[in-house]
């Protein structure tokens, strides 16, 4: 093959990051929630992981291979994907519900579109809406963990919280540590925390979508019902979890700081509204893919001002 | 093609399969994606727009040198808004279960973007026979795509296809085919397959001419 000659625009900044070693950092920060999921939950939290993750990369595999492209597997992607979705069910569910959600994610939403990048919305997040929507039942079923009382049903934090009489009875510790009901990857704040923090350090995540999306939940339900109840909303359900992964995923969130902190906010008010005021009890599925599909807008109109640009009113 | 588009083979085979209007022209979405949750309503739903469009077509083909031009898209409501009585009042009266899961997709038939678009481009412009030729291909074309779109959503949706058990015992239905997001999914997905076919087919066609040259 003929060497072409790769003529760029400046800046020539470079920089050691590929996608495979930020993927990488990726599941590196998803591995504290993943134990401790295993941990709450039982070992069947392990197969549906494992499950996930076999089907999601076996897919971009096979699909690549068939259609005569180059194999991306090794960018470690379709990993993040797999882990990101068995993260978003119960362990109650069947498991081939496991291998059509993978199959979705990575099939339907990333390769139809083009792989890695192209995608318009989060493969994870948009399988798990899929499943949701078609098996409600189970898929909105929520486990307790096994350090729990029998007497405890299953109701989520979310849904204790969402009446006045039953506030008292979500502690702020088991929401902290995970022992609460809720589906694999979610329940463990401090986990989700510790990924988070590491994303930060390690450059791969910007903080402006997390606090911004966490804490405009927060200031809402500060509002809305008081400083206790706040900090219980922000520690219950998939808000961590959406927000520091799921929320800041380069394809399909805004590349501008600005654009970035619309994303955040947008999320977060999409959340709590959908939490205070409508049926469902947790919103922040629905929250970030809408978010996702606004991402291009975002972009558009947050476009940064080149150096030297006069401003029009100025 | 545009010597064979004048037979009337010619005609209907190019509204049946190279401009379908479902796959190609991708008009008529509203049906298309509101009552394709079971075959049977796919099926009856094309017929139903084939019968309109075929009668449509042929007396706005009669009328086109009678109707004044600034008048046109009136009278070609009246035309179509007559047919659509018909076959409503007819399914009211001998297939009541239908009608009433059709329900008001059948008067919609009136502002049907297939039908008004075949009057404009077609039959305002052709002669009777062409333009009934017309109105099957492109009624059959879109009664195929959409009975197509329905048996693949009723098979996943509710493990059936015309109501006939498909799927094995225990298979537990996907409730996002019966709903829109499952209808705009299956749409994509039949499009991409129609395109990947059409594609093929003309591959081999150009090959097999320059084996000829």
């Amino acid at each position: 093959m003929q060497k072409n000659l790769i003529i760029t625009t400046s800046p020539h900044l470079r920089d050691r990051a590929t996608t495979a070693s930020i993927m990488r950092d990726v599941c590196i920060a998803l591995a504290p929630a993943g134990i401790a999921g295993i941990v709450f939950f039982g070992a069947r939290a392990a197969v549906l992981i494992a499950l996930s993750v076999i089907t999601c990369v076996l897919a971009e595999f096979l699909y690549q291979k068939l259609t005569g492209q180059k194999v991306t597997v090794g960018d470690w992607s379709a990993v993040v994907t797999g882990l990101l979705l068995a993260y978003n069910m119960p362990t109650t569910v069947p498991w081939w519900m496991a291998v059509v959600g993978g199959v979705i994610a990575i099939l339907l939403v990333k390769q139809l579109f083009g792989g890695i990048g192209s995608n318009f919305m989060n493969p994870a997040l948009t399988a798990r809406a899929v499943l949701f929507v078609s098996w409600g039942g189970v898929m909105g079923a929520y486990p307790i963990t096994r350090f729990m009382e029998d007497t405890a049903s299953g109701a989520t934090p979310l849904a204790l919280l969402a009446a006045k009489e039953t506030v008292g009875d979500v502690q702020l510790w088991d929401l902290f540590i995970g022992n609460c009901a809720g589906v694999i990857g979610e329940t463990c704040k401090a986990a989700l925390l510790l990924g988070g923090i590491y994303l930060l350090v390690r450059k791969v995540i910007d903080w402006r979508i997390p606090c911004g999306m966490i804490g405009i939940v927060f200031i809402c339900y500060l509002i809305y019902g008081g400083f206790n109840l706040a900090l219980k909303e922000i520690l219950s359900g998939a808000l961590m979890l959406g927000a520091i992964f799921m929320a800041t995923d380069y394809a399909t969130s805004p590349q501008t700081n600005l654009g970035r902190i619309i994303m955040g906010v947008g999320c977060g008010l999409i959340v709590f509204v959908i939490r205070a005021f409508a049926n469902y009890p947790e919103g922040t599925s629905f929250a970030i893919l809408f978010m996702n599909v606004m991402t291009p807008l975002i972009d558009r109109y947050t476009v940064p001002k080149y150096f030297g640009e006069v401003k029009k009113n100025g | 093609m545009a010597d064979s588009k004048k037979t009337f083979l010619g005609t209907f085979n190019n509204g049946m399969i190279v401009e379908n209007p479902t796959f190609t022209l991708m008009l008529g979405m509203c049906p298309t994606l509101g009552v394709t949750t079971a075959a049977m309503n796919g099926i009856s739903m094309g017929l139903a727009t084939t019968f309109v469009l075929v009668c449509s077509n042929l007396f706005i083909s009669l009328l086109r040198n009678i109707i004044p031009d600034k008048v046109r898209i009136p009278s070609y409501i009246i035309v179509i808004a007559s047919f659509v009585t018909i076959i409503d009042l007819m399914m009211k009266a001998f297939l009541p279960d239908l009608r009433a899961v059709l329900g008001t997709y059948i008067q919609l038939i009136v502002v049907n973007c297939i039908i008004f678009a075949r009057a404009e481009s077609f039959a305002a412009k052709n002669p009777p026979m062409l333009s009934v030729a017309d109105g099957l291909g492109m009624g059959l074309g879109f009664t195929c795509s959409i009975t197509l779109l329905s048996c693949v959503r009723e098979l996943f949706g509710s493990g059936s296809i015309f109501g006939l058990q498909m799927m094995p015992e225990g298979y537990q239905p996907m409730a996002i085919m019966n709903q829109v997001p499952g209808g705009f999914i299956t749409l994509g997905l039949l499009m991409i397959l129609v395109n990947f076919i059409k594609q093929r087919v003309a591959a081999k066609q150009a090959l097999r001419k320059e084996g000829i040259a």
